[in-house]
């Protein structure tokens, strides 16, 4: 059997042969980059940014991860002394020590973290949701209720959370002022790990809620105008309207957001740190809090910290997986 | 993504902290012999990082450093006021890679066992940074040893000591500070009957404050020639609970959150009575209503003593300290020098109120400062902490467990065998009771 060296097909060739053998992967690279270099060339920056920002740090966290690796034992390069690395590979030594409850701070820490990401993403969607339908009508001054109800998200996050500290403060704080004129005893507003839990879950929807609303009303103006007016004319009340046309027609941004809210929620740092200071017993950090204390404290221990950020890494992956997963088959 | 601090950022955080290969300097390192025999012939730029209040006290600095660069001419200084809280990341993350690492560092004296262990910083001994050493005061000089090298030179000293409102003690008829916490928390209840609206003291809940209890017991964090972790012995129960009997019967209510601002403002504004504090907050009280213009009306006493019978508080204060890495060791020696001099530690006291570290300092001129004055003999009751490179890392479980214990949710036993435990994985090769 004599077989055709076929050239480089012209593109457009409409008839092509039925049993073209299957080109090797060499070659189909070749190929795809004689006839693509070009885009090649387009994505090269960002492949490159990509590598840099992204691919190399992961990769070395997750190394370092498997190590032991802390500011003791790194190298050192200090002037004319060079310092060599000692530390050593321990394999899944650390992962072990996390996640069988061993370091006695992981789950506790968890049940925490998750506990402020549904209380928090909940929350904010409800509210979101809300002012999103309240703001969709026709009322006067429209434009300026968005806009106040916006401003939260304009405020640069840690001046709103200092000024929230300064209300909240039990002896000089505004709120106790308004409630002890009215007769009412002052409160501890930040005293106990369950008030301060309360106090940041408050503070982070306040935080969350403008993203929240101005995502839902896009959402909202979406949703075709006939769609109401038929479900009008067949009688629907207004809560089937919201549940028959309203909450299928979010569905898609809905699904984004609330992703996108439990992401930054699971992960969102400045809050906790910001409110709450130095001063408190441990029982509200979360596991990003926990994390920066191990990298950030005295001596730094690396490993114990990149483990703990590819731990939340994976949590968060197979929580987007499993969601994306779950909305899928719940559209088909 | 505006918001989130993801994984992958926390990563790169640490890698960059970890990475960036330094390849810079090693060659041009200049002779000590020829530094030693000729310091005017010293040329070069080096860079220091003051960590100073960078309003109120960095002038002072900087004027020196003028000084400084008119003696030796040859010498150009690249001053960089660095925030004294993030100081001590951004100097490790510089030192480790050799790259844009100070020559010369103003290092809070609790720091110097860490970078010293770390091999950050350059022994002194036998340098032209450290000269007169028998002038300096015991206490300071102890805080840059490490493992029996001097690491560091001091340039400030401080401690903690009660300072009391005069007006509040006359009002309630009290003619003495306290000596020992007992007489603290009598006082305190004489005050609340007689003077309405005022509190004892406001404790705050910063474990550092927890040392003039502990030390007053003869109790402290561990004990490195044993290596033991000691912050559960039974002195430091004792001293604890005696934190928890203030706490409970003389303090006014802290706010956790906010507790040091809280306690400022309580006490500058005639709130509270008597504070345990360092000489740094002085500025600050006669700003207050109850200092404002009336600045005899501070007090300033020892920490009340423990059952010892001991008044004891830590060492604070600031070392000028070199980088092991810098390209111009003579010079940064000899700036260590000029700034740590009895001359410029004069200038210093007199322009900024902060105690000096040499005894020939403390002069007629320097002593009309009343927080010097007052501060002075305060000073023989400090002794230094525990010199650990960990000891950074110590702070925060002890800090958490004591926090649990004043709000009631854990006794102090449970609370410092919780702390001891946590020092125990912090602290290689040391046992845990």
């Amino acid at each position: 059997m004599t077989t055709a060296t076929v050239d480089e097909p012209a593109p457009g060739t409409a008839a092509r042969p039925p049993r073209e053998p299957r080109p090797g992967l060499m070659t189909s690279i070749r190929r795809s980059w004689d006839r693509h270099w070009y885009a090649w060339a387009m994505v090269a920056p960002v492949v490159i940014v990509l590598a840099v920002l992204v691919f190399y740090p992961l990769g070395y966290g997750t190394y370092l991860s498997l190590t032991n690796a802390n500011e003791t034992n790194v190298a050192k390069d200090i002037g004319p002394v060079h310092i060599g690395a000692t530390y050593h590979w321990v394999g899944l030594h650390n992962y072990w020590q996390v996640l069988s409850g061993k370091d006695g701070d992981f789950y506790p820490r968890f049940e925490w973290t998750v506990v402020w990401t549904v209380a928090c993403v909940a929350v904010t969607y409800a509210i979101g949701l809300a002012m999103a339908m309240l703001l969709n009508r026709k009322v006067r001054f429209r434009l300026f209720y968005r806009l106040c109800l916006i401003l939260p998200w304009a405020v640069p996050a840690f001046i709103g959370v200092f000024a929230w500290r300064l209300m909240l403060n039990s002896q000089y704080g505004v709120f106790n002022d308004i409630i002890t004129s009215f007769g009412l005893p002052a409160q501890d507003w930040l005293g106990t790990p369950l008030s301060q839990k309360i106090a940041v879950i408050m503070v982070n929807i306040w935080v969350g809620v403008p993203f929240m609303m101005v995502a839902l009303l896009g959402g909202l103006q979406s949703i075709p105008g006939e769609l109401y007016e038929a479900a009008e004319m067949d009688g629907a009340t207004p809560l089937q309207r919201f549940t028959n046309v309203t909450v299928p027609g979010l569905r898609p941004v809905t699904s984004t957001v609330v992703l996108l809210s439990t992401v930054w929620t699971f992960n969102m740092f400045a809050i906790i740190y910001l409110l709450l200071g130095n001063n408190t017993t441990g029982d509200t950090d979360i596991l990003v809090t926990y994390a920066y204390e191990k990298a950030f404290t005295g001596v730094s221990d690396y490993s114990a910290a990149a483990t703990y950020g590819i731990v939340i890494l994976l949590i968060l992956v197979a929580f987007s997986t499993f969601y994306r997963r779950q909305l899928k088959s719940e559209q088909a | 993504m505006r918001r989130g601090i993801s994984a992958v950022a926390m990563a790169a955080a640490i890698v960059l902290g970890v990475t960036a290969c330094g390849g810079s300097g090693s060659d041009n390192k200049s002779d000590k012999g020829a530094a030693a025999k000729d310091p005017a012939a010293v040329s070069g730029t080096i860079t220091y990082w003051d960590t100073s209040d960078a309003k109120n006290e960095a002038p002072t600095y900087q004027a020196l450093i003028k000084d400084f660069e008119a003696k030796y001419p040859h010498i150009k200084v690249n001053y960089q006021n660095v925030d004294f809280t993030t100081v001590e990341q951004k100097f490790k993350a510089a030192a480790q890679s050799g790259k844009g690492a100070p020559d010369v560092v103003r290092t809070d004296v609790g720091l110097i066992p860490e970078y010293a262990s770390l091999h950050y910083i350059a022994p002194l001994d036998g340098t032209a940074a450290l000269t007169d050493t028998q002038d300096f005061v015991a206490g300071p000089m102890n805080t840059t040893k490490y493992e029996g090298k001097t690491y560091g030179v001091p340039s400030v000293t401080d401690t903690l000591g009660l300072l009391y409102n005069k007006d509040i003690f006359a009002k309630a008829g009290i003619t003495a500070p306290p000596a020992t916490w007992d007489e603290l928390i009598a006082d305190s209840a004489t005050i609340k009957a007689k003077v309405p609206g005022v509190a004892g003291t406001y404790v705050n809940p910063d474990s550092y404050f927890l040392f003039p209890l502990l030390f007053g017991e003869g109790a402290d964090l561990a004990d490195p020639a044993g290596k033991k972790v000691t912050i559960n012995s039974p002195e430091a129960v004792k001293a604890v609970t005696e934190a928890k009997k203030v706490y409970d019967t003389s303090s006014l209510k802290v706010d956790f959150a906010s507790a040091y601002d809280n306690m400022q403002t309580s006490f500058k504004t005639g709130k509270v009575a008597m504070l345990v504090q360092g000489p740094w907050s002085v500025g600050d009280d006669l700003t207050g209503s109850a200092f404002q213009g009336k600045e005899a009306n501070l007090g300033y006493a020892p920490v009340p003593a423990g059952s010892t019978g001991k008044a004891l508080a830590p060492t604070g204060g600031h070392d000028l300290a070199v980088y092991q890495g810098s390209k111009n060791l003579d010079a940064a020696y000899l700036f260590t020098q000029f700034m740590t001099s009895s001359a410029s530690q004069q200038t210093i006291a007199q322009k900024n109120g902060t105690l000096p570290t040499r005894t020939s300092a403390y002069t007629a001129e320097v002593l009309k400062n009343q927080t010097i004055a007052g501060f002075k003999p305060i000073m023989d009751t400090a002794r230094p902490r525990v010199a650990l490179p960990q000891v950074g890392s110590l702070f925060t479980p002890l800090q958490q467990q004591y926090i649990k214990i004043l709000q009631g949710k854990t006794s102090v036993q449970d609370g410092l065998n919780a702390a001891a435990q946590e020092f125990g994985k912090l602290l290689p090769g040391y046992t845990v009771q």
